[in-house]
């Protein structure tokens, strides 16, 4: 059960975003901005430095919805099945998961920020670099991490309630790559109780 | 030296959200709302509240501006900032509200990780007189914290050494708030 009292029926960030809708807009435009934004990186990668980062705190909703939102990104519904593999390693050890060597880089900035900001050695970012990251990738990469570091926290630390099996998430995920975390459903509507997340 | 080149004279947050202005609106947009906008919590309650996460933290920059913010809204006298700096070292011995100590309690858990914040510590904030809302926004401010600290100290952003500099930054926020931050220097 929640600590507080929260709108029934929605899972994860969506019941405190509907409880308190002034600071669910605010919270709602950073994610599309981070996750859906113009960007040099994919919406794929940036869905997967998502995931990794919740992984990494723990956080059982946020992981799994943005491992499945980044699903959707990588490719059409067929190869799904795939996907959810690919993600699932990347979670356990992305160094030797099939990914390129420049998303490898940036996913060790973001584990290392999601340990503390200090964690981050220029060696870190010299990586990066050398695996053709730009200033403005880099940025964004600390940034997501340090913004999941905020929704992890607001889910877990208001003991929120969300689906435990990963088939609730794949409607969630395509909706989250496809119509993004702008348009969330009006406050306190349960009709929709899956719909739009962070 | 930052990790990647920031405009100059900009301390703190301000380096890289000059450097990608997109990320202005929803940033100052959330401190706004969380840390002046209508509440029943004190202005100066919740700069405590992220100055103890900036704290423990370990983020300098973030724990000096908004402990001088809370300070100036205390009083802005040199009583005040040593009652910050004892909150930041010992909340529980702190002459403030048992309330509020139960706040910055279930802050230091977030801090932590959402998970460590039990049955307990939220009874004990409302045996004290604290609100759901209240409880949401103390866990919101919290985590915004261990966010906005991280961005700070993740890109080695610049952290002014001076004294005066915080204190006279910190009154310029407490009248103009943290939507400005885009056109203010």
């Amino acid at each position: 059960m929640a600590h507080i009292t929260l709108p029934e029926g929605l899972p994860g960030i969506t019941g405190p975003l509907a409880f308190r809708p002034e600071t669910a807009k605010p919270l709602r435009a950073l994610a599309e901005l981070l996750l859906r934004g113009p960007n040099t990186l994919s919406s794929a990668d940036r869905e997967i430095i998502a995931t990794y980062t919740s992984s990494q705190n723990d956080c059982h909703f946020c992981q799994t919805s943005h491992g499945a939102a980044a699903a959707h990104h990588l490719g059409n519904p067929s190869e799904l099945d795939a996907n959810f593999v690919l993600i699932a390693q990347i979670k356990r050890d992305f160094e030797s998961a099939p990914i390129s060597s420049k998303l490898k880089a940036l996913l060790n900035i973001a584990g290392h920020v999601q340990q503390g900001g200090k964690r981050v050695t220029t060696e870190d970012i010299a990586r990066a670099r050398r695996e053709g990251a730009t200033d403005t990738e880099i940025h964004d990469t600390v940034l997501i991490a340090a913004a999941f570091c905020m929704y992890n926290r607001y889910v877990d630390g208001l003991a929120t309630w969300a689906p435990e099996e990963q088939e609730a998430y794949i409607p969630m995920g395509a909706r989250m790559a496809h119509e993004g975390y702008v348009a969330g459903p009006a406050p306190n509507s349960a009709a929709r109780p899956e719909a739009v997340t962070v | 030296m930052p990790h990647i080149p920031l405009p100059e004279n900009a301390p703190g947050p301000r380096g890289p959200m000059l450097f990608r202005p997109e990320v202005i609106p929803p940033l100052s947009e959330l401190a706004e709302i969380l840390m002046r906008g209508p509440s029943t919590l004190t202005l100066a309650e919740r700069e405590l509240i992220g100055t103890f996460v900036s704290a423990r933290n370990d983020c300098r920059y973030c724990q000096t501006i908004h402990g001088a913010v809370a300070a100036h809204y205390l009083g802005a006298t040199e009583e005040q900032e040593n009652l910050v700096q004892q909150i930041k070292r010992d909340p529980s011995n702190a002459p403030i509200s048992a309330k509020l100590k139960a706040l910055l309690n279930i802050a230091g858990q977030v801090q932590q990780g959402g998970k460590l914040v039990t049955g307990e510590d939220i009874a004990q904030a409302r045996r004290h007189g604290a609100s759901d809302l209240e409880i949401h926004d103390t866990v919101l401010i919290a985590a915004n914290f261990c966010m906005m600290n991280r961005y700070v100290d993740g890109l080695a952003t610049w952290t002014p050494d001076d004294p005066d500099f915080y204190r006279e930054r910190a009154a310029a926020l407490a009248e103009h708030g943290y939507r400005g931050s885009s056109s203010r220097k």
